[in-house]
């Protein structure tokens, strides 16, 4: 009998074969902690009786939830940390390079192969880069700063097999939410969701980001690509890595295979208050929309942007809409602006603020009234997710965000 | 003990909001506890008090602030036809015991409620329903007050020992 991917890399890392199911205490290769999860994961790792932490280089620290710190609460959690970090002598980007799971992958501290762990549920993201990457808590994370390792129960697989080309103005993140659709806001609890086929193999890295981002969205354990040349020429200066092969065998135990075909997908909107509540643009086409948010972890990187650019052109915002331009990371942002797109944004009318979760957060900046309607190109639309419970949350692509924004309303790409 | 009933994808921003995630401490997290979902949790939860969700509870962030919150207000178990997966272990690590029960339809909220999780019943309203037993090792954390006091007995881990479940 074959084996997944996931479990060739907890068999890797392991020294032994290990099957989904097996619950194991294995070896963390890399662990991130935030602004948010951060202090709580080290109040729990001294109450463990944490002296010193079991590697400081294969630790990472930042903040981008609540930065330039919002308030006297925040700025005090993020001097907590900064002393941790001085203490332990781990790495701190602090509150300068950008949203955690971008960094995370930009500067090379998730490679093929490895077991990360992160104090955030989005986490799931390095999959892209052939890690297995997962979500953990607070006290979980005190217990990897302290030991290493983490108990995890080897997840099964299901095999998301794509194919197809896009239609222009159509991509990952229309079909991520047309997965989370299908599959529904548990229907991959505790499982890992494994995507690959031609489309997949032809995604960039930016698109294969958004897609195990939000894998999590689907109650999945992580989300993962088989790394290929795209992978490897990512971790090219970012990290010292020779490449190797790493895929499921063809008769891996799958516990279930799920198969889409792109051709005819059209844009996708989640509307609220849940992520798989995906439909259609058309369906919602011509709601009105108080405030657009094109950034964060799912959707913030140089592709996103050129592609809203490319579909505002030389046109205007409308007046009656908000729009937060939010780069994922400093190089991100310096890519745009060297590229001339956020001047386009900013003449168009937007605001562009710097690198950090923004209103995703819920709690920082940008957060919406009772009765407000915000389109985002973000990961969530909880009830509240971006202030107000009474205020609605709807998901898109960058393309969707774009033509909505120019309209004053939802409005399919595809015909501005 | 009563019920507090909730419905399916109860996510961790309805249990704690964002805006209060700078807040630590579970007395004080639990004073905001579904705020704007169901203000009257936190002024009215009382010692030992329980919630019965649907499906997916606790989907969402890895906020462990979530399940602190619920223990901050007297919550000791948690009984849903389902979990979502960081939650389901945070509610472990911090010592409160989240219980599968597979049909949770029928249990309305204001009941009264008694757990007897090691029989693998809650009687609600004098009705019995089955709830799933619980792993050995799940009881050890939260007998040990958490993954923490567990931890405090580790002097170091047994790395690679595999156990199938």
């Amino acid at each position: 009998m074959g084996a997944t991917i996931v479990e060739k890399i907890f068999s890797g890392r392991c020294a032994g074969t290990v099957h989904a199911g097996d619950v194991v205490m294995a070896p963390v290769d890399g662990a991130m902690i935030h602004d948010i999860t951060g202090p709580l994961a080290i109040r729990k790792f001294y109450e463990m009786g944490g002296e010193k932490v079991f590697d400081p280089r294969r630790i990472i620290m930042l903040f981008d939830h609540q930065i330039p710190a919002d308030s006297i609460e925040a700025a005090k959690n993020h001097v907590f940390m900064r002393k941790f970090a001085a203490e332990q002598d781990i790495h701190n980007y602090d509150i300068c390079e950008g949203v955690c799971h971008q960094v995370v992958m930009e500067k090379g501290h998730a490679a093929p192969g490895e077991i990360i762990v992160g104090a955030d549920s989005h986490t799931c993201m390095y999959g892209a880069a052939g890690a297995f990457a997962t979500g953990i808590g607070s006290t979980d994370m005190g217990f990897v700063l302290k030991f290493g390792a983490l108990y995890f129960r080897v997840p099964e697989s299901i095999r998301t097999e794509v194919s197809g080309k896009f239609q222009p103005r159509v991509g990952a993140k229309d079909l991520i939410l047309a997965i989370a659709a299908d599959i529904g806001a548990d229907g991959a609890t505790y499982k890992a969701i494994e995507f690959c086929g031609e489309t997949i193999r032809r995604l960039d890295m930016a698109g294969r980001m958004t897609c195990c981002n939000m894998a999590i969205e689907m109650g999945a354990k992580a989300g993962i690509v088989a790394p290929d040349s795209i992978t490897w020429e990512y971790l090219k200066g970012r990290r010292a890595v020779t490449p190797f092969s790493l895929a499921s065998d063809p008769d891996a135990p799958y516990s279930e295979r799920r198969s889409y075909d792109v051709r005819r997908l059209e844009p996708q909107v989640a509307v609220p208050h849940n992520v798989d509540q995906g439909v259609p643009v058309g369906k919602v086409a011509g709601t009105p929309v108080n405030q657009v948010f094109i950034g964060s972890c799912t959707n913030g990187r140089f592709e996103d942007f050129a592609e809203a650019a490319e579909v505002l052109g030389d046109r205007k915002f409308s007046e009656k809409v908000r729009v937060l331009i939010i780069p994922s990371s400093r190089d991100e942002y310096l890519k745009i602006l060297r590229a001339g797109i956020l001047e386009k944004f900013v003449t168009a009318g937007a605001l562009v603020e710097a690198p950090s979760c923004g209103p995703c957060m819920g709690g920082s900046f940008g957060l919406l009234a009772p009765g407000e309607v915000s389109l985002s190109t973000s990961n969530r639309n909880f009830r509240g997710r971006q202030g107000s419970t009474e205020a609605f949350v709807y998901l898109c692509s960058p393309a969707t965000a774009a033509a909505s924004a120019v309209a004053g309303e939802i409005t399919d790409p595809r015909e501005v | 003990m009563r019920v507090w009933k909730f419905g399916d994808d109860i996510d961790t921003d309805a249990i704690i909001p964002g805006r209060f995630l700078t807040i630590n401490d579970e007395k004080e997290l639990a004073q905001h506890a579904f705020e704007g979902t169901r203000d009257d949790f936190a002024k009215l939860a009382q010692e030992g008090d329980v919630i019965v969700g649907g499906r997916n509870f606790g989907c969402g962030s890895s906020r462990e602030h979530a399940p602190l919150a619920l223990k901050g207000a007297g919550v000791r178990y948690i009984v849903a036809q389902s979990f979502a997966r960081i939650f389901f272990r945070n509610a472990i690590n911090v010592g409160l015991l989240p219980l599968v029960c597979p049909d949770t339809s029928a249990i309305r909220d204001g009941s009264s409620i008694v757990v007897h999780e090691r029989k693998g019943t809650i009687i609600v309203d004098g009705k019995e329903h089955r709830i799933e037993p619980v792993p050995e090792f799940m009881y050890n954390i939260v007998e040990a007050a958490g993954l923490v006091g567990y931890a405090k007995q580790l002097k170091e881990v047994p790395l690679c020992t595999k156990s199938r479940r």
